[in-house]
């Protein structure tokens, strides 16, 4: 039997601010266990939660940002159960009434086709701590810094049909998040978090069924990997007449596969019901329409703007709006280098990644500047350097030699434009190859090439090929 | 409403709380005379009356986000029964 | 000195007849002298009291001192008192050390008074006779068999004994207005938002509400000052100016017009608590005011709706005492669920068990919407009841409690029967509003209150029609026999 998969995501969002979602303690990465973990945020007796400001403006820009309904009212409710890194013994999320409503968003597939996916919802609910399994005299030990982070909780509708189409989902909402400067993505730190919910049926048929959770995903090659693994797991089950179990479940990284949540298997009763620690937030259209304004330029309209304004293919375009800060560098790019945006992309994408990815470095601490490269790809275009020439270039802005005109001096790279300087270049090759030039006139016009090797050899790679072959052509005729 | 023996103890259960087996009989019939009194709400029709969560019809005041606490680990862990390291302890979480 | 307000005692410090630290002296010696049958104190905060005190005598004599500088004060053990045990009459926090004050208590801090201890209660406020403590049953000081009320049965045991001038008491259900009509002082429940909940441990957070609990409606004034204000850490505090609670206490009741509501004088209220109620009314016709016949109709709902609604709050508050962060934790917990279950089966008593369970119980699957979301409904009914009368009416008034005071261990074993003694004071915390119990006379030598209720925010008003109540009558002046 064909099996369709259905999927659903829950991405869990750590919102980047200051402090946490309703006490005013540091929300900082790596601190010392408990340093940040103030009297409310421990649930001390007595303790009541304010609502941080700035969460909630996170959470309406991303609700604009999927045209989706801002609740003029939603509400903040408990949810109900024991754990020892939930201090309260309740979570405060938001249940029936959201903050932001149905949206939707279109994500990129590989084949350069677009589908929509819905979004249901996305809440605003405070984080847990952490539970920590080393031993601690044969106990564990609870550091509860996250306790009371802000999150934003966007769940998609089951839209979604395969790995692929759940990674450029999730690598979208990633994307979006980071153009909001709403959350800083840093998955290794846990702030952007996934759940797949994720069940198998015949194709064609409309029924869902049963389906497992796999929680707390923290990279999409993991997730594409439990998604892999889930699908043959249950389609094994299923054919053997067996049926999917809906339960919780991990992905364990080292094992490559999903187990069960044993802790989690009783069902849960969650007695969601209003906190009455916290009256209903209420938002107006002024705040909406100033929140809108405030919104910078979406990845989907930026990549639109590239093709159509920038003369970039599709293709150029997505990678190049993958995230706001390669778009900006690459436009800053376009810009220094006098508008060869498509010389520009090429090079952004092209050497600029690859010497990125090798060392290992992020944009930001990048040795070569927009400003750098654009000033290189000027250099290519107004014929001062060739583009193989441009390649050492980069290469001496990249080991810190300085900018391109200051390494084109300082290496004598510019390029031979001067006919007489290229033709005694001509004529020395011409007297060195005798046997050659015998040859060509014999009729091996192939060998071409070979002349054109051997003056740019002696230029150094200086000499302009197209004066070159030119100058050649008529020296052998 | 009377509540039996094991609705007693699913309650408790989800309460997490230990009750004797010798004390869930008089529980049982404690609750379901407070749930009998609590059932007196039925004999009015409340169909279209929106529900009301709190006495004053205020909205949600928001906080300016801008850290104000300090690391005060040492006093607020000073009622802790059990830590280690800046950690609190406790029985071993298995997942 | 024991028969003196606090407005008269704040009047002789002014004078620099007594010193804080002797007055404080004085009322610390009565409690080590009299408390030991009454048992209104949890703790005894002599060393800071003290400390305070002299710290008060300073600005008295620096001529910075305020109009309480000085005056000694108790705090119900539910307000959260930084370095000193705050049980809320519970085993679970019998080891707590609060790590930070509660609001009310920087406020009356700040104002400058002494706090002598931390006075007992119902564990986690919940009881109507303070004999679910864990710190033992507290007795009355009219009759040493009879309970207090409840919860803040300890407060208004050291307020009648006189061992202390005044004292903080909270109010979810009656809980200051029950012990206060019980033990004959005055007790002034506000607004719900009015007084910050910020380190007022939580039992049911949408009615939970502080407020003092004082000889007078005069000295209840001056505490209210001191306790009221918005308060930024709390999102239920409502952000109001605080009007001089003492400046219209003298105000004329001419033409005032006062509903009596039929429903509060139906089957069930004790004919000597009625002949007491009516005496009272009968006085305030004689001081100008109109009485006028009012309905209720929502009344006998009140009690369901608030049990659905104050224990659900509460099954949640109570969650976090789980024996991990502070708290009472169980010996050698074999996996977290014995270290919770143990801890929380230990830590708690009966009652608290009981209302935990009851809320666990109605808001779980299944059950919300036939209780959580029809109590909800019922509180707008009955909300709604009151600003219907509050367009024809000033103030309400009518009896605290359908009885006087009744004999330890009586109802200890009937929940039920002890949550219908609220039956008048609940739904004025299901509605937010504020409410006062003033002494009224006595019913077979017991004391009866005469509760007011009026419209949210205006306690000011309420605080006038007790006072001039109380200046034409000294019910709030009589102290119980036998305590000297």
């Amino acid at each position: 039997m064909e099996w369709e998969m259905v999927i659903g995501l829950e991405i869990h969002a750590q919102l980047a601010t200051k402090t946490k979602i309703f006490s005013p303690a540091s929300t900082a990465f790596g601190a010392e266990p408990n340093t940040q973990a103030c009297a409310i945020d421990l649930g001390m007796p007595g303790v009541l939660p304010v609502l941080n400001k700035q969460a909630v403006r996170m959470a309406t820009k991303f609700g604009l940002a999927i045209d989706a309904e801002v609740a003029r009212t939603s509400v903040f409710a408990r949810k109900n159960y024991f754990y020892p890194d939930l201090p309260k013994g309740y979570q405060i999320s938001q249940f029936e009434l959201p903050v932001v409503g149905v949206g939707e968003l279109e994500i990129d597939l590989e084949d350069g086709s677009t589908k929509m996916i819905g979004v249901t919802r996305a809440h605003l609910e405070e984080d847990a701590g952490k539970s920590l399994h080393e031993d601690y005299h044969g106990m564990s030990g609870i550091d509860l810094n996250r306790a009371g982070t802000p999150l934003l909780e966007i769940v998609s509708e089951p839209d979604i049909r395969s790995a692929a189409e759940a990674i450029a989902y999730a690598k979208k909402i990633h994307s979006l998040v980071q153009y909001l400067e709403i959350c800083d993505g840093n998955m290794q730190e846990g702030s952007f978090r996934m759940d797949v919910n994720i069940s198998l049926r015949p194709q064609g048929q409309e029924e869902f069924g049963t389906r497992a959770e796999i929680k707390n995903l923290n990279s999409f090659r993991f997730m594409e990997k439990a998604i892999a693994f889930e699908f043959d797991r249950q389609m094994d089950i299923l054919e053997d007449g067996g049926k999917v179990v809906q339960e919780t479940r991990l992905y364990d990284v080292d094992k490559g596969e999903t187990r069960s949540m044993r802790s989690k298997e009783e069902a849960n009763d969650y007695r969601y019901f209003p906190d009455p620690d916290l009256l209903p937030l209420v938002i107006d259209e002024a705040y909406i329409e100033e929140v809108r304004k405030e919104l910078p330029e979406l990845p989907n309209e930026k990549k639109h703007r590239f093709i159509t304004h920038l003369g970039l293919s599709a293709y150029d375009a997505n990678v190049l709006t993958g995230s706001r800060e390669l778009a900006a560098y690459f436009e800053a790019v376009a810009e220094a280098a006098g508008g060869e945006n498509k010389i520009a992309a090429n090079w952004v994408m092209g050497e600029l990644s690859a010497a990125l990815n090798k060392e290992n470095t992020k944009l930001s601490d990048s040795p070569v500047t927009a400003e750098m490269l654009g000033g290189m790809i000027k250099r290519i275009s107004d014929n001062t350097i060739s583009g193989k020439i441009a390649k050492q270039v980069f290469e001496a802005m990249w080991s810190g030699e300085g900018d391109a005109d200051t390494v084109i001096e300082k290496k004598g790279l510019k390029q031979i434009t001067d006919s007489g300087a290229i033709e005694s270049l001509i004529d020395e090759v011409i007297a060195a190859n005798p046997a050659q030039v015998e040859q060509f006139k014999a009729g091996k016009e192939q060998l071409m090439g070979f002349f054109v090797g051997q003056v740019m050899k002696v230029s150094k790679g200086q000499a302009n090929p197209g004066q070159v072959n030119q100058i050649l052509r008529d020296k052998l005729k | 409403m009377s509540l039996e023996k094991q609705d007693v103890e699913k309650i408790a259960h989800l309460a997490r709380l230990a009750i004797d087996e010798s004390a869930i009989p008089g529980y049982a019939e404690d609750l379901s005379g407070i749930l009998d009194l609590v059932d007196q709400m039925s004999a009015v029709d409340t169909d279209g009356i929106e529900p009301l969560a709190h006495p004053h019809d205020a909205n949600q005041r928001l906080r300016e986000d801008v850290v104000t606490e300090e690391n005060q680990r040492e006093l607020l862990q000073s009622n802790a029964p059990q830590t280690d390291a800046g950690l609190f302890l406790v029985p071993k979480v298995i997942e | 000195m024991k028969e003196k307000t606090l407005a008269e005692l704040s009047a002789l410090i002014a004078q620099k007849e007594i010193s804080s630290v002797e007055l404080t002296q004085y009322y610390l010696d009565r409690i080590e002298r009299l408390d030991g049958g009454l048992n209104s104190f949890i703790s005894v905060t002599q060393e800071v009291a003290l400390k305070q005190a002299a710290a008060a005598d300073q600005k008295i004599a620096a001529g910075t001192a305020g109009p309480l500088t000085g005056l000694p004060m108790a705090h119900k053990d539910i307000f959260c008192t930084q370095g000193v045990r705050t049980s809320c009459g519970s085993k679970m926090l019998d080891n707590f050390i609060a790590p930070y004050n509660a609001t009310v208590v920087e406020q009356v801090s700040n104002a400058g008074m002494v706090m002598l201890g931390k006075t007992n209660m119902d564990e986690f406020a919940m009881g109507s006779s303070n004999e679910t403590s864990y710190y033992g049953a507290v007795s009355n000081p009219w009759d040493t068999d009879y309970v207090p009320g409840g919860s803040s049965g300890g407060s208004a045991a050291a307020v009648a004994a006189r061992l202390t001038p005044i004292a903080t008491g909270t109010d979810t259900g009656g809980s200051i207005r029950q012990p206060a009509a019980l033990c004959g002082i005055t007790g002034l429940k506000p607004t719900y938002g009015r007084v910050s909940r910020w380190g007022m441990i939580a039992f049911a957070s949408s009615l939970d509400q502080g407020g003092p609990m004082a000889q007078s409606a005069e000295d209840a004034a001056l505490l209210l000052n001191e306790m009221a204000g918005f308060d930024p850490k709390d999102s239920t505090s409502i952000e109001r100016d605080v009007p001089d609670y003492s400046a219209n206490l003298n105000d004329s009741l001419k033409g005032v017009k006062i509903g009596i509501p039929r429903e509060y004088f139906s089957e069930g209220l004790e004919g000597g608590v009625e002949n007491v109620v009516q005496d009272a009314i009968t006085e305030y016709r004689k001081m100008g005011a109109e009485v006028i016949d009012i309905d209720l109709p929502n009344t006998n709902l009140a009690v369901p709706t608030y049990y659905v609604v104050a224990p659900a709050e509460c099954s949640s508050n109570l969650s976090r005492y789980d024996g991990v962060r502070y708290g009472h934790r169980c010996d050698d917990p074999k996996d977290l669920e014995d270290l919770y279950k143990r801890s929380r089966g230990e830590g708690f008593g009966d009652e608290v068990k009981r209302r935990i369970m009851i809320g666990a119980y109605t808001l779980s699957a299944g059950y919300y919407d036939a209780y959580y979301l029809k109590a909800q409904r019922l509180r707008r009914l009955i909300s709604e009841d009151f600003s219907n009368a509050f367009s024809k009416v000033d103030v309400i008034m009518g009896p605290v409690t359908p009885n006087t005071a009744f004999r330890k261990g009586e109802k200890a074993d009937d929940p039920v029967s002890m949550y219908l003694s609220d039956i008048y004071t609940i739904a004025v915390n299901l509605a937010g509003l504020p409410g006062m119990s003033i002494p009224a006379g006595f019913s077979d030598n017991m004391p009866v209150g005469l509760q007011l209720i009026g419209n949210h925010f205006d306690e000011s008003k309420l605080l006038n029609l007790a006072h001039q109540y109380q200046s034409v009558t000294d019910w709030h002046r009589q102290a119980p026999a036998g305590i000297e």
